[in-house]
């Protein structure tokens, strides 16, 4: 690959030096791109926006934050009145937070509609399940750092789980917490990790792009880049539908931002903690609330940790359970039609999961465990085997060329 | 897409089933800072204040608020300044090494009915009387939950014995509440002529304690209604931009 000859002197030195301005050149404006990517391909960049903006107001905020068990709910409120936009800075990086999963979310079921973890694209998949998992991290221990009720009685039933192990279970616990209760020991080693992880998510997510493009994008329609014909450079038309992509994701985030900026939240956390005064419901933050339910689904606690984090890592290894030859569920009408019964599926979890485990609840979130677990360990593989897939077409150009011009 | 709008709709459900609390639900009341053009009523925020000072604070902290705080609600310097001096503040210790008592100043903290939690639960038949400087945005509906609260007092109905001490309230998780009623009718002397009805003034209270519990509110929607107005047209110039670019490909 040859230099391309740039027009700036400054920069043409500087690229003979240190060639990053050829990286781009080839990583963004050559990059070829299938051409028919449609609005569900916005959401990995969109992703990599919101990373950058829960980093930018997370710094802002740790120069006014305080992590002390004294302090941390004042240094909150601190900020909120009386630093300069305090209240701007800190209902971005609290609903950024849930933005960033929904994102994630669209993003992951995406992946898994059309098929994108399939050969050669198994790594790519793989860092993802890594950065959701790192994801989680970040904002379990960031949501402790406001010390309200629900951040410390959430802190306090999660770290528990890990009682559940047999033998060291509670020396594990007593090791996290750094203490014998959550306290202010767990909650300076919250904001230490807080504040590194999301920096591991942006080595993953630059371990994800490498892998990305590698191979290039999948499309809808699933099948290989034939050709110059079926690919478009990255810039100016990815870019350029991108950027309008973003128009529309930050009308929504600015909506949320000033109009409902608690809509995601619990109101207990405007309560400032009290080890000797229980919540009602204890209540994770809505993006948790899934695995919450998988977790309380079984009778068992060490079977529900269990189940709680197999519901994850079984994502590692769906591109080995998906027997399928053929990636996009657009031409597979029946695995189509489970992959909607799957996002119900995982919407009643949620909806199971805010609930108190009481009544219909319990046998709901049992049956709707199930079904999670029956979708990726035996439909996928099964359903992949037995399956005749529709007629994949020649090739990406052929159905978006007018009839009338054919196909060379 | 007509499965979105359905997995939407449950999740909206999901949304408002995770807010059902226990008793009933207290009715929306019409606020003068909701919506997204929404402000404080000023006149209904000193009276907020008048009630809250003088019904209020004789048992409730209000942790996060300052005297100079008051300027937000439409207060002057020298109001502020004489508001504050009524209080007696702790201070010191002076050059002599002793603590004094001191006038209060705008930037002291209000000051705090009771040294501390036990001396206030103590007072309160053991129940603590919570800092009503979050109160509104700490319960879920939390303005519409407190004016029902204020409002809500009445006689027990048949059947149910309320403990001594206690005072039934329809909307106080349990319905035995350790507040007595606190407000009365012509309770508070106001100045402008308001009726002075226990509705009147709770809701005069409840926008006071909703501006408390975040002083910034208009500032974040005033700022708001222009980011969205810049984000719409914005996002229709780069929609056409997006057009003009991919004209060539289709
Ligand atoms: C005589 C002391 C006293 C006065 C005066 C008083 N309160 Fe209370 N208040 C209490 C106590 C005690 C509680 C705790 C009740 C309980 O836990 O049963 C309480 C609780 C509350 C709560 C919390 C209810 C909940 O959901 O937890 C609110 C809101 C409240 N008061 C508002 C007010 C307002 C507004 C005023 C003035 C109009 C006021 N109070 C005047 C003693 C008082
Ligand atoms: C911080 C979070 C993440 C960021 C910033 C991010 C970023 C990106 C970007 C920019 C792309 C290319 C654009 C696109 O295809 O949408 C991409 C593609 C992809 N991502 Fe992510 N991602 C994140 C999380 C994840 C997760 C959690 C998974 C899966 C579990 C995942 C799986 C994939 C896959 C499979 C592709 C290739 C899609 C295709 O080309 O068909 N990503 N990611």
């Amino acid at each position: 690959m040859a230099a391309p000859a740039f027009k700036n002197a400054l920069v043409r030195w500087i690229d003979h030096r240190l060639p990053v301005f050829t990286f781009l050149q080839h990583e963004l404006h050559e990059y070829p791109t299938p051409k028919n990517l449609s609005y569900w391909w916005n959401f990995g960049s969109l992703a990599g926006i919101v990373l950058v903006v829960m980093i930018l107001t997370g710094i802002f905020l740790a120069m006014h934050y305080t992590p002390h068990t004294a302090f941390a709910f004042d240094s909150i409120e601190r900020i909120m009145r009386d630093v300069n936009y305090g209240w701007l800075i800190r209902y971005i990086h609290m609903n950024g937070g849930s933005f960033f999963f929904i994102v994630v979310y669209i993003h992951i079921f995406r992946g898994l509609y059309y098929g994108s973890y399939k050969a050669p694209r198994e790594l790519l998949w793989i860092i993802g399940v890594v950065i959701l998992l790192l994801m989680m991290a970040t904002a379990f221990m960031g949501y402790v750092l406001p010390w309200g009720q629900m951040s410390f009685w959430g802190a306090t039933v999660i770290t528990n789980l890990f009682s559940a192990i047999p033998l060291i279970g509670d020396g594990i616990v007593t090791w996290l917490w750094g203490g014998f209760s959550v306290d202010n020991p767990t909650l300076n080693r919250f904001y230490s990790l807080h504040y590194l992880l999301p920096f591991l998510i942006v080595g993953a997510v630059l371990l994800h792009l490498m892998a990305l493009h590698r191979f290039g994008s999948s499309n809808p329609l699933g099948i290989d880049v034939k050709g110059p014909q079926d690919s478009i450079p990255f810039h100016p038309f990815y870019t350029a539908k991108d950027a309008f992509g973003l128009g529309i994701f930050l009308i929504a985030f600015a909506g949320v931002v000033f109009f409902a900026p608690n809509l995601f939240g619990e109101p207990d956390n405007y309560i400032r903690a009290d080890p000797l005064v229980t919540p009602p419901h204890i209540v994770p933050e809505w993006y948790f609330l899934p695995y919450y339910a998988i977790l309380r689904a079984i009778p068992n606690k060490l079977l529900g940790v269990i189940a709680m984090f197999g519901s994850i890592l079984v994502l590692f290894i769906v591109p080995w359970l998906d027997t399928a030859r053929v990636r996009s569920a657009k031409f597979r009408p029946t695995y189509r039609k489970f992959f909607w019964v799957l996002v119900v599926d995982c919407v009643v979890l949620g909806y199971v999961g805010a609930n108190p485990p009481d009544g219909w609840f319990i046998v709901t979130g049992q049956v709707a465990t199930a079904y999670y677990f029956f979708h990726f360990l035996i439909l996928m593989p099964v359903l992949g085997l037995v399956e005749r897939p529709l007629p994949l077409p020649h090739s990406i150009s052929a159905p978006v060329l007018k009839p009338a011009e054919g196909k060379a | 897409m007509r499965r979105l709008i359905s997995a939407a709709a449950l999740l909206l459900a999901l949304a408002t089933a995770a807010e059902a609390a226990t008793g009933p639900k207290p009715s929306a009341q019409h606020w003068s800072f909701s919506g997204i053009f929404g402000t404080f009523d000023r006149a209904a925020l000193q009276r907020g204040f008048q009630v809250y000072k003088e019904n209020c604070a004789a048992c409730h902290a209000a942790l996060m608020l300052s005297y100079r705080d008051l300027r937000g609600i439409g207060y002057q310097e020298d109001d502020v300044k004489a508001i504050a001096a009524e209080a007696k503040v702790m201070d010191g210790p002076n050059d002599a090494g002793e603590m004094f008592e001191r006038p209060g100043r705008p930037s002291d903290k209000f000051a705090r009915p009771f040294a501390n939690d036990k001396a206030a639960r103590a007072a309160n038949n053991g129940a603590f009387p919570v800092d009503l400087s979050m109160v509104a945005k700490a319960r879920v509906a939390g303005p519409d939950y407190v004016y029902a609260l204020l409002t809500g007092y009445g006689p027990a109905p048949a059947g149910m014995t309320v403990v001594d001490g206690m005072a039934y309230n329809a909307y106080f998780p349990g319905n035995q509440i350790a507040m007595p009623a606190p407000l009365n009718p012509d309770g508070v002397a106001y100045q402008d002529g308001t009726k002075m009805t226990v509705e009147q003034q709770a809701k005069d209270v409840v926008t006071f304690l909703t501006w408390a519990s975040e002083p910034t509110l208009e500032a974040r929607k005033q700022m708001g209604v222009k980011v969205l107005l810049f984000l719409i047209v914005f996002t229709g110039i780069l929609y056409a931009a997006k057009r003009k670019v991919w004209a060539a490909v289709h």
